[in-house]
């Protein structure tokens, strides 16, 4: 087991969008890979002798990982990882990195991306292959509920904001936070989500439809 | 500048002990009421405790924490509130019960006392309409462990008048504590948000998205939150999700706000948190809130 890895970087890379520590400590021709950037996928399937390596890990916005590695009678799993690190619309990325696993997973494969971003400073967790995968799947309903709630005059923005930032510790409350790090890419997360899910809780909440019109996502 | 003196606390149970703290801590004098000689024992000697604690960290001057017990006293008698200029009351959530306390109340205090309730999912409203006193009725959502935290959601009724509601309001601030505005709807805003929430990660363990330390590592670490949801629920109790759930379900109807099975299996296994050793996680210490 080896946590060498080279980076294969195909567009704009959400989870590295500036030099880091991980991307720095790539080496040519070592026995990971880490396709990164918004055509992770795409390159994925260009790519070639997958197997031969210690791991191979796919940088996922809002898809599941199955979309890139093919998906039957779950028993799907390989080598091969999903991961994104953890970011707030135009807010720079998190300490999170979020490694997606599917049920046959090789645990070694696994445990070599874990090593690899932790090396790097990064903290990280694993989860199925579920659209969301942790943090997203928990904060959009909340989100959402915080702008609808606003709409519906429960309260101003800033007791919202102050009373969740007092009563539970948050550094920052849903509505400063979303309008500080943009409505436009809640829209998008919760339109994708909820087109996934099917769930009400993930449809857009309206301020963020409004802004995604203003900023023409839609 | 408040013109509030003498506080009546309803309840002598966890709740309402913190809130008490929280009136003769400030200087107010407080009267506790309870029907159960041995919860006001309790409630006694744990704000005792509380407040020596508070002195030897500092959080109090040297005396205050004797001040702070001159002010408080407990009954068993209704009738002692009746020198009370505000109650608020802190027993559990039940309509029934409240409309019978606060009926009997209404017999036993002046005109001018203010009724408020600690509740935290029913209706300002609704426990307002069996007071007798609607107009002088206002909701104080205090925050666990109350003499801890500083939030009070304020809450009018319909028919709340706005001097009551600046009363309150003023002698909030008066005690130290940050109060918020917010309408009288089922969970105010705390619990409306928070029940919900905690219910999401609950069904992310139940569908298998997650192990709980992953969940609670992943929200921690990308959003700064001091706990995870999962570790929260465990300082909570599964035992009290599920009521939190059962009242405000039951009065909103919302899909997340319903109790996820694995809690009710949870409860049967004894798994209620770090009250009995295990929830989510496990706990050699099963005490629950310090100085």
């Amino acid at each position: 087991m080896s946590m060498s890895y080279e980076i294969a970087k195909a567009g704009e890379s959400r989870s590295f969008p500036e030099n880091h520590a991980f991307l720095d400590s790539a080496t040519q021709g070592a026995k990971g890979v880490v396709y990164i950037g918004s055509d992770a996928g795409k390159a994925f399937a260009a790519g070639k002798n997958h197997e031969q390596r210690s791991f191979v890990a796919i940088e996922l916005g809002t898809e599941c990982l199955g979309v890139h590695t093919g998906e039957s009678r779950a028993k799907e799993g390989s080598n091969v990882i999903g991961f994104a690190r953890f970011r707030l619309g135009n807010a720079a990325p998190s300490q999170l990195v979020e490694l997606v696993r599917q049920p046959a997973t090789s645990e070694s494969a696994l445990q070599a991306a874990k090593e690899a971003f932790q090396a790097a400073g990064l903290i990280v967790v694993v989860c199925n292959d579920f659209p969301g995968r942790i943090v997203d799947r928990l904060i959009r309903p909340y989100f959402n509920a915080a702008l609808r709630r606003l709409d519906e005059k429960l309260a101003s923005a800033d007791d919202l904001d102050k009373t969740l930032c007092l009563g539970l510790g948050y550094p920052e409350g849903p509505i400063s936070l979303l309008e500080r790090t943009g409505l436009a890419h809640h829209f998008s997360v919760t339109r994708d989500l909820h087109e996934a899910l099917g769930q009400e809780p993930y449809a857009p909440a309206r301020r963020a439809r409004v802004a995604a019109a203003r900023e023409q996502v839609i | 500048m408040t013109t509030i003196q003498t506080v009546g606390v309803a309840g002598a149970g966890t709740m309402g002990a913190g809130i008490a703290i929280v009136a003769a801590r400030a200087g107010f004098r407080t009267i506790v009421f309870d029907t159960r000689q041995e919860a006001l024992d309790k409630a006694r000697e744990q704000t005792s405790a509380f407040l020596k604690k508070s002195e030897e960290r500092g959080k109090l001057p040297p005396g205050g924490a004797a001040a702070a017990m001159e002010n408080w006293a407990g009954t068993t008698k209704l009738e002692d509130m009746s020198q009370c200029d505000l109650v608020i009351e802190a027993i559990f959530e039940d309509l029934k019960v409240k409309h019978q306390l606060f009926s009997e109340l209404n017999k036993h205090c002046p005109e001018k006392t203010i009724f408020a309730s600690n509740t935290s999912t029913i209706s300002i409203t609704e426990i307002a309409g069996g007071s007798g006193r609607a107009d002088r009725f206002v909701g104080m959502h205090f925050c666990l462990p109350a003499q801890l935290m500083k939030l009070i959601e304020m809450s009018p009724g319909m028919n709340t008048s706005p001097e009551t509601f600046e009363a309150a309001w003023k002698f909030a601030e008066a005690m130290g504590q940050k109060p918020v505005a917010t309408q009288d709807t089922p969970g105010f805003i705390l619990n409306y948000f928070l029940i919900p929430f905690n219910n999401d990660a609950i069904r992310l363990v139940e569908q298998g998205v997650a192990e709980p330390q992953d969940i609670d590592l992943a929200i921690k670490t990308a959003l700064g939150y001091p706990m995870g949801p999962l570790e929260l629920l465990d300082l909570v109790g599964m035992d009290t999700q599920k009521l939190l759930c059962e009242a405000m379900h039951g009065l909103t109807h919302e899909p997340r706000a319903a109790c996820p099975p694995l809690v009710r299996r949870m409860i049967a296994a004894n798994r209620l948190g770090k009250k009995t050793g295990v929830g989510f996680h496990t706990y050699s210490n099963t005490k629950m809130f310090g100085a």
